[in-house]
């Protein structure tokens, strides 16, 4: 992944230089759709996601009901649209934690070099070998469920990814002329790190950001199912897919319509990783 | 020599970060273990006596050496919810998840192998898009949906596939478990009709949790096929007349084999981990469903007992494709 720093530094701008990409657009515009969808639940939703109404439960797809209701007779379209509000919200609490945290490792040892690098790096590799989603569900299950936990048993593991990402890039670019330039004009310390290393290491954290998120997605989604999720009965994807199971057989909806929700989401932020990783990777084509 | 110390002292250092890590999590719980034990009304002096008997009256860098050590000699401790020992639960339900995941990644390899073959060979070509959408789809399904969703169709409505579980009730005892693996047990007994139903009761959640492989195997075979296409010596190849056949299957797959090793390797071992919502879904009695049924049950031991033990076998697995991997590729500099 090191020339993707490179080819960010193009005349066109990353977006329009996505946007090039039929997959990149595809996969981001349903991204948006589900962002807009979270954002203006309480508009789109026909019913309260929360509304009980047990003389219609269970009731299949019709016009009242797009997708149905589940066991409680609560709308599945409006719960599913509320659903994406805490998909998308532990996604980004993972990616604002798991991140930072694996660029800030990855400088500073690809920074300092030595001892600093041994030791961040030993634990980099150690943390990389884990069973990160077994240690994730394990983390939840002892913590207690919540959408909190999840993100940091998600965080927790996934960091390391980026620390290596960032460590190779930034000892390349301490051999380069343009950081002993700026440590001659006298620019050092956290303010070279942060105004010229961090810039030239974040577009490829990006992508990778892009490739991880799919699977973020997915580990949100099966903890929800193992009921280590959101608590209901706030509507959250995995947990009405587990919600479904019991009539799974006989109203195959209930679980069906939260399920191709996880995957088309998950499916969306695949699409534009692939996108954008043919458009800035050279390698690939 | 020296590359084999220094390979068995970072897999010592790996294990003992996963040591540390579940160690940490008995003691950032919420849960104590004493409490849960002597229960709510237990007296004082009961409680502190079953505190002592847990070693929680010593300082944190003793109770994780008395923990590493327990460990060690295979005492991971009592379930709270079946009332057995742990590894002994999970001497008795890790065979059937090694099992499944075997069987998953010889679908996996071997499918995911052949479609990333045609898919380079072919580019541009339907198969090629075959390929990039089952490998975009394989990453983005939430496997215990697809699970259910195969329940239904093949079980519920085509009554192709048993349902959930490993054996029919017919079979369940008349078996004698061996070894533990329902098709090696079945088959010893020479009873032919409790050996297909073993391979049936497989196929759906092997197929299952096989999907993830495929995608994972077929992008990368494809990837790297193609980039070795463009290298000299096969240009060369070519132009002495070699056809496309002989050069990906003569000179191209052996080249790969490091690379391909190790991505069927490493989907293995997440098979491994993959297998927990599997079985949930296909009530499968392996160590995932073990784990899933302590973590209803908020059974602290049984809990970080699996994941330790997936956990180890993971990190292991992983560490001797690194020396399959080494040893390949020493043999072809030979």
């Amino acid at each position: 992944m090191s020339f993707s720093f490179h080819a960010s530094l193009d005349d066109a701008p990353l977006m329009r230089r996505a946007l090039r990409s039929p997959a990149a657009t595809a996969g981001g515009t349903l991204i948006l759709f589900v962002l807009l969808l979270a954002v203006f639940a309480p508009l789109i939703a026909p019913y309260d996601p929360d509304f009980q109404q047990v003389a219609s439960r269970l009731m299949p797809p019709d016009a009242t009901h797009w997708f149905g209701t589940d066991g409680f007779g609560r709308d599945i379209l409006s719960r599913i649209i509320y659903g994406t509000r805490p998909t998308l919200l532990l996604v980004l609490v993972v990616v604002a934690l798991m991140a930072p945290l694996g660029i800030v490792v990855g400088i500073l040892a690809g920074y300092f070099g030595g001892v600093v690098e041994r030791i961040l790096m030993r634990v980099t590799d150690i943390v990389m070998s884990f069973p990160r989603l077994l240690l994730a569900f394990a983390f939840v299950a002892i913590m207690g469920p919540g959408l909190i936990n999840g993100a940091l048993a998600l965080t927790l593991t996934s960091w390391p990814a980026y620390a290596r990402q960032a460590r190779v890039e930034t000892s390349a670019l301490g051999r380069s002329d343009y950081l002993a330039a700026a440590e001659m004009v006298g620019i050092s310390g956290v303010r070279l790190l942060w105004g010229h290393v961090l810039p030239l290491v974040l577009p490829s954290a990006i992508i990778r950001l892009a490739l991880d998120l799919s699977g973020i997605i997915l580990a949100a989604a099966g903890l929800g199912f193992l009921g280590l999720g959101v608590r209901p009965p706030t509507a959250e994807w995995g947990s009405m897919v587990s919600e479904g199971t019991q009539v799974i057989f006989d109203q195959w909806w209930v679980a069906a319509v939260p399920g191709f929700a996880i995957l088309i989401t998950s499916f969306a932020f695949n699409l534009l990783a692939d996108g954008l990783r043919d458009v800035l990777d050279p390698r690939h084509d | 020599m020296v590359s084999l110390v220094r390979w068995a002292w970072s897999v010592a250092l790996t294990l003992l970060g996963l040591a540390l890590v579940t160690f940490a999590m008995t003691r950032l719980s919420p849960i104590d273990p004493a409490l849960q034990l002597v229960g709510d009304h237990a007296s004082q002096s009961t409680y502190q006596q079953a505190r002592q008997e847990l070693g929680l009256d010593q300082s944190l860098p003793i109770q994780f050496l008395h923990y590493l050590g327990t460990a060690l000699s295979g005492n991971l401790g009592q379930s709270i919810s079946t009332g057995q020992p742990v590894a002994k639960d999970i001497a008795r339900t890790f065979p059937a998840t090694v099992e499944l995941a075997t069987v998953a990644i010889l679908i996996g390899a071997g499918l995911g192998l052949a479609l990333g073959i045609a898919a380079a060979m072919r580019r541009g070509t339907w198969i090629d898009s075959l390929c990039r959408l089952v490998s975009l789809v394989g990453y983005s399904v939430p496997i215990f949906w697809l699970g259910l969703l195969m329940l239904l169709l093949f079980y519920a409505r085509l009554h192709w596939a048993p349902g959930p579980g490993r054996a029919d009730v017919v079979f369940q005892y008349s078996v004698k478990p061996v070894t533990g693996f329902a098709l090696v047990d079945t088959l010893i007994s020479g009873k032919a009709g409790a050996f297909l139903d073993a391979i049936a009761h497989l196929a759906l959640p092997a197929g299952v949790l096989a999907l993830h492989s495929i995608a994972a195997i077929s992008r990368l075979t494809r990837a790297s096929i193609i980039t070795e296409l463009g290298q000299e010596y096969v240009t060369t190849a070519r132009a002495r007349g070699a056809g496309l056949w002989r050069v990906v299957f003569v000179h191209v797959l052996p080249n790969l084999s490091g690379t391909i090793l190790t991505v069927v390797a490493l989907s293995y071992a997440s098979l491994l981990e993959g297998a927990v919502l599997t079985e949930t879904v296909f009530a499968w009695p392996g160590i995932g469903r073990y784990l899933t049924t302590a973590m209803f049950a908020g059974d602290m031991p049984a809990i970080l007992g699996a994941t330790l033990v997936v956990g180890t076998a993971f990190v292991l697995l992983n560490a001797l494709t690194d020396i399959g991997v080494t040893w390949l590729g020493a043999r072809k500099t030979r």
